[in-house]
């Protein structure tokens, strides 16, 4: 019965005079994600809106659920289009909309005209009335209330007519694209998807990078963060997987400093290589899962340790959310299954004992200087070592 | 260099194999029920096959069952033989150190209400008969004993547990996991008193998908699936005719040659085992010697992690396995080498070498000295 499906957009609405770039954005993000769908669709804007029209069989739930993953829409509408072929069989046709839609009737509902083509004969006012009588006449468990109606009925006259009264959510948020783009330091875990989703949320585009430690770390751990960013790409728009060979660089921290500042010393250099590879691909922040205090180097001291590093923003999304609030939302986007795969990452596979929960920066640094020999060179051959994997949502 | 030493997990197909597979799937493409002559030209390759098999094992024709592999003979031979006798009595009896095929089949029937006894092993993986004579009641209606374990490459004592089995009560049925044994030894059910023989063909360099279960023809069983009742009605479906081909290709191949090439894969055993015990602090489990598999090597390495270990022989072109490759996509130990009571220490540091017939003198000198290279700095970067 739908054929056509109008997108509302919440935060768009409010800009100013770039506000068409957000809705061309919107417009790019919609196409990609029905590109997953059976069916051909057209996606169109007209000033305030965006249609999306099948223009061939689809599945309306496969649908549905592939707009659900494009950030900025608010709402969708699925529509109902009719022929224009004179009032009477207009009536008709919201009657018979009324009575698939709400098989049980007990509802409360308001007409909502509009009438964008002006020679219409009715104006909206006539046509609200006209079209709430044609329904009340034809279901009579069916109540008027004007004031606060459980169901709004939109009936928009244009060249074809448009019904449409349900508002399915969608993800809010802004477009992907009409923010800049970011670095997000993707690992196998739980956190760090869910951080990259929070961020694309507003509208940012993503980059990645991948710290590999072979043998420490095998190709199925690797295989896991591709599959991650493939979850996260469905949100996001196809990722630049940057994955980064880390095991010399592992190393030899590891010979030269204190074992317990193994994962500090380490994260920064993490956050030094992630700051080199986005300024070279255009992005202006980096993006961590990190989060308060959930492990011995994501303390306040901790952080602010490796926070030094960087010149460029850093946005922690999950910075005040528990882990149970984490895992709740990497269930919702779908990414929990294949975190919780048991590979090892970089990260847990040489951590000591009692790593420094309260590290002082001076004594960082000063362990940093026994590495100045080599680790520049380390640095840039993990650099120029780099592969890139594209990383694409596939339907 | 590329090293093949997985060999236990699975096997390169032989090249003969994969080409009567693809002849059969490509022309001779018939289904055997056909009535047509499709499906009699089909039927042949399936006849072929069973004579092959059934004069391997001194059996005869009726009591071949072409299964999807060795999973599916090994529930089979359990599931259905506990179905068909569970009036004679419900106790069963296997070891603690069965391929997961085994094990969770018997757990599912405890959950039935049978009552099952888990042998254990000694420090070598191996069985020993007076536990099994002692485990043996009147309620016995069943033993399950691999034929060569896995994981260690341990061999049980089959023929002398058969003859003790049918000496205390010949109505006990006595199957045989044989799927890493079979193309390395001659087994012969009926002299050995064997009723159910597991085997799958990937494992002789025959393709996946598909193996067969041996069920002597006194035996009492009943079929897991039900269907259109083929292979007399114990495992209806569609015959796999290029895989039941392709394996009995395969028992050709390597029982043609099979004396020979168990004395050589020994020779490349006792090779590898004396260059591994040279590395320091590396422990050999199960027996190194010709009291064990010729063709699988478990080794333990003090210090080094397995999966990290695993990991740097791929990078120098060598695959092997941590633990077996079952187990390996799971974080738990091994339940075979705990059984065998290993140093807790060690458990997480075992890996296994598995040879072929492909597998060369010169491959495993390269191994030896891979793992030479290797094991020294990897050491240097454990755990601390």
């Amino acid at each position: 019965m739908f054929t056509a499906f109008l997108i509302k957009y919440a935060e768009i609405g409010v800009k100013g005079k770039n506000r068409y770039l957000f809705e061309e954005a919107l417009v790019r993000q919609i196409r990609y994600a029905l590109k997953r769908c059976e069916g051909e669709f057209k996606v169109s804007r007209t000033p305030g809106r965006v249609y999306v029209e099948a223009c061939s069989e689809f599945d309306f739930d496969e649908t549905v659920d592939n707009l659900k993953t494009v950030f900025g829409i608010s709402g969708i509408c699925p529509v109902v289009h009719v022929e224009d072929e004179g009032f009477e069989k207009l009536c008709e046709s919201v009657v018979s909309y009324m009575d698939t839609v709400y098989p049980d009737k007990d509802i409360t509902f308001k007409v909502q005209a509009r009438r964008s083509r002006k020679n219409y004969p009715m104006d909206s006012m006539e046509l609200n009335r006209e079209i709430g009588s044609a329904v009340l006449d034809a279901f009579p468990r069916i109540r008027v209330d004007v004031h606060e109606p459980q169901v709004l009925l939109h009936v928009e006259i244009r060249e074809k007519i448009y019904i449409y009264s349900r508002i399915i959510p969608g993800p809010g948020g802004m477009p992907v694209g009409s923010n800049g783009k970011s670095m997000l330091l993707l690992s196998g875990g739980i956190d760090s998807p869910v951080a990259g989703y929070m961020i694309a949320k507003r509208g940012v585009k993503i980059d990645a990078v991948y710290f590999h430690a072979p043998p420490y770390t095998s190709d199925r751990a690797k295989q896991k963060v591709v599959d991650l960013a493939g979850i996260v790409s469905r949100y996001s728009g196809p990722i630049y997987l940057h994955i980064i060979n880390f095991t010399d660089i592992q190393m030899y921290i590891y010979e030269k400093c204190p074992h317990e500042e193994l994962t500090i010393i380490m994260r920064r250099y993490m956050m030094r290589i992630a700051q080199r590879l986005a300024e070279d691909t255009e992005c202006m922040g980096l993006i961590t899962g990190e989060s308060i205090g959930q492990v011995a180097s994501q303390t306040v001291q901790s952080l602010a340790v490796t926070n030094e590093v960087c010149t460029m923003p850093v946005f922690r999304p999950l910075i005040g959310f528990d882990k149970m609030e984490i895992v709740d939302i990497s269930e919702k986007i779908g990414t929990y299954e294949t975190s919780i795969l048991p590979y090892e990452d970089c990260c847990t596979i040489f951590v000591a004992k009692h790593p420094v929960t309260k590290p002082n920066l001076n004594v960082i640094k000063r362990h940093e200087t026994n590495l100045e020999e080599k680790i520049d060179e380390l640095v840039q051959k993990a650099l120029d070592t780099e592969e890139v994997i594209v990383v694409s949502s596939r339907r | 260099m590329e090293v093949y030493l997985d060999n236990s997990a699975t096997t390169r197909c032989f090249d003969e194999v994969a080409e009567l597979m693809k002849k059969i799937m490509c022309e001779d493409y018939g289904n055997p029920s056909s009535l047509h002559r499709k499906g009699v030209q089909a039927e042949r390759y399936v006849r072929y096959a069973t004579q092959t098999i059934a004069e391997n094992l001194k059996g005869n024709e009726k009591e071949i069952f072409f299964t999807s592999g060795g999973t599916e003979s090994d529930n089979l031979a359990i599931r259905g033989c506990a179905a068909a006798n569970c009036r004679a009595g419900r106790h069963l009896i296997t070891t603690q150190i069965e391929h997961p095929a085994v094990l969770k089949t018997m757990k599912h029937l405890e959950e039935e209400g049978f009552r099952v006894t888990y042998l254990p092993v000694d420090g070598r993986g191996c069985v020993s008969l007076s536990e099994l004579q002692r485990a043996i009641t009147g309620e016995t209606i069943l033993v399950s004993i691999m034929h060569t374990n896995n994981e260690v490459g341990t061999l049980q004592p089959i023929q002398e547990a058969g003859a003790l089995i049918r000496k205390m009560n010949p109505r006990i049925l006595f199957h045989v996991d044989a799927v890493q044994g079979f193309g390395k030894f001659r087994i012969y059910p009926k002299k050995m008193n064997i009723d159910l023989l597991s085997v799958s063909g990937h494992k002789i360099h025959g393709p996946k998908g598909v193996g067969f279960l041996y069920v002597d023809e006194r035996v009492k069983i009943k079929p897991v699936v039900f269907g259109g009742g083929q292979q007399s009605g114990l495992r209806s479906g569609t015959e796999n005719v290029p895989g039941i081909a392709g394996m009995a290709k395969a028992v050709e191949m390597i029982y043609g040659n099979l004396d020979r090439e168990r004395e050589r894969l020994y020779e490349l055993k006792e090779a590898f085992c004396e260059g591994l015990l040279k590395i320091p602090d590396v422990v050999l489990n199960g027996h190194p010697g010709r009291d064990g598999a010729p063709h699988v090597v478990s080794a333990s390495v003090r210090g080094v992690r397995s999966e990290v270990l695993l990991h740097a022989l791929e990078d120098k072109g060598i695959y092997v396995s941590a633990g077996s490759a079952c187990a390996a996509r799971k974080p738990q130990p091994s339940t075979t080498l705990q059984a065998m009571g290993i140093d807790r220490e060690l458990l997480g540091s075992t890996i296994r070498f598995s040879f072929s017939v492909f597998t060369t003198m010169e491959e495993i000198n390269y191994t030896l000295q891979t793992m030479c290279d290797i094991i020294p700095v990897l050491r240097r970067f454990s755990r601390r």
